[in-house]
């Protein structure tokens, strides 16, 4: 491809399984975990993110050289709060339902720390276009995990996908429930996430055993 | 009086920001190796989300609200900046952060040892916005509510770093599965004591003696969520049926 190189496609892969934002650098947990119990909000909450840090990360990345180091983060915090701002307005505009369900995590992104760790650790450094791909990188990264997560505690905990049924109708006893299956409820509530993504880690780490921590 | 109470040990233990809505997990998680240094950072939250959530309040309550800028003139009464909070909020926040960093390190340089390093940390700690973003999606009434409300959710946070960096100091003598070592196992762990700390949920909402007024209209709102809550699975359950026997 000649609008990637080798090592740009690399910025974009990278975040996606060996240096993923959630399961390896332990960022952007807060937010990842609250809304995941709908696909929908997931995916959602994954193009927000993706918006925000792409921006963002560009708009850093040209002013990296204006920004004075001891004001660095409160310059961050504006210019993620303004990119949030437009995320919740357009939101609320477009999908009214989707931002009551998103509720405050949508204003959370801003403390996301994915956000500022990109910002700090990349964006301060690189040019724009650099700084862009990385930005899509981890997000795409982060929203993997999102989907994920989302995707096993919707079909799990509802029976559902995107809000449609996919297992049947549990009242009439119709498809999978005919033969006497249950929804689990525990999925729905809040900690089940911290479970699954620790499942997920848990899978990501034997097949990569280079991953696994000193105890 | 009880309102107070009552706030106070919903935000510990029912709306525990870990626990129930997982606010402040990147610290939570990456300073929770040690008792002490748990110690310190739950102590610095706690101090920041003192001071931030009222000064947030006033902001909300003089500025921001719909009408809010009436007390400037009936001209202004139509305004509502609602949409700026987020970025007035995060404003005060790394404002306050570093002034309260400034004022300790001048008066209580033994305090700044133990906290000062935890202090940047703490500008982009989702707790802390999270704290004022729900104090104002809940509409907590009174600025003294909100003192409280900024405490106890800090109580809460501290409780819960103090309790997985003690565990995770006992875990290192077990034989944990190698590739959940570290990160893995403290989610597990964390959803487990998320799931603990649900049985907290009946905590308020028990007891059938004739509540004060205050408490009840609390204990309504609650209600009425739950609700509202029901309303929309049933909604869902019927419009499925719909769609079935279409």
């Amino acid at each position: 491809m000649a609008l990637l190189s080798k090592k740009d496609t690399n910025l974009i892969l990278d975040p996606l399984a060996d240096n993923n934002p959630i399961t390896i650098q332990v960022l952007g947990i807060c937010s990842a975990l609250a809304i995941t119990a709908e696909l929908k909000a997931s995916v959602v909450m994954a193009i927000s993110v993706m918006f925000v840090l792409g921006v963002g990360n560009v708009v850093i990345s040209l002013l990296r050289n204006v920004i004075p180091s001891k004001i660095r983060i409160i310059v961050q915090l504006i210019v993620v709060a303004a990119l949030v701002i437009i995320v919740d307005q357009v939101l609320k505009a477009f999908a009214y339902e989707l931002s009551k369900t998103l509720a405050v995590f949508v204003g959370l992104i801003i403390t996301n720390c994915i956000i500022m760790g990109r910002f700090e650790a990349f964006a301060l450094a690189n040019g724009p276009w650099r700084s862009f791909l990385d930005g899509i990188g981890n997000s795409l990264g982060y929203g993997v995990i999102l989907v994920i997560v989302g995707f096993f505690r919707e079909l799990l905990g509802s029976g559902t996908l995107f809000g449609y049924p996919v297992l049947g109708d549990p009242i009439v006893k119709t498809g999978l429930y005919a033969t006497g299956y249950e929804n689990n409820g525990f999925m729905i509530i809040p900690p089940a996430a911290l479970i699954v993504v620790g499942i997920i880690i848990w899978v990501q780490r034997s097949k990569n055993p280079a991953l696994v921590e000193e105890n | 009086m009880l309102e107070h109470i009552e706030l106070f040990f919903k935000s510990i233990f029912i709306d525990n920001m870990v626990f129930a809505v997982f606010l402040g997990m990147c610290s939570y998680l990456a300073v929770s190796k040690k008792v002490a240094t748990a110690v310190g950072l739950g102590a610095a939250v706690i101090f920041v989300l003192a001071v931030t959530v009222p000064l947030n309040w006033l902001l909300d309550k003089y500025l921001l609200q719909d009408g809010a800028l009436a007390w400037l003139g009936p001209e202004y009464a139509d305004y509502n900046l609602g949409f700026l909070s987020f970025i007035l909020f995060i404003a005060t926040i790394a404002t306050m952060v570093q002034l309260v960093e400034i004022v300790v390190e001048k008066f209580s340089p033994s305090l700044y040892n133990s906290l000062g390093i935890f202090l940047p940390l703490i500008a982009v700690n989702c707790a802390i916005l999270g704290g004022s973003l729900f104090m104002q999606a809940r509409e907590i009434e009174t600025l003294g509510l909100a003192f409280n409300y900024g405490v106890s959710s800090g109580i809460g946070w501290f409780l819960a770093i103090l309790a997985i960096a003690a565990i995770r100091e006992k875990i290192r003598y077990s034989n944990v599965p190698a590739p959940l070592r570290g990160l893995g196992i403290t989610f597990i762990i964390t959803g487990l004591m998320g799931i603990g700390f649900q049985s907290f949920g009946g905590m308020l909402t028990g007891g059938d003696d004739a509540a004060p007024a205050v408490e009840e209209t609390t204990a309504e709102k609650m209600k009425l969520k739950k609700e509202i809550e029901k309303e929309e699975i049933d909604e869902k359950e019927i419009s499925f049926n719909d769609a079935i026997k279409e």
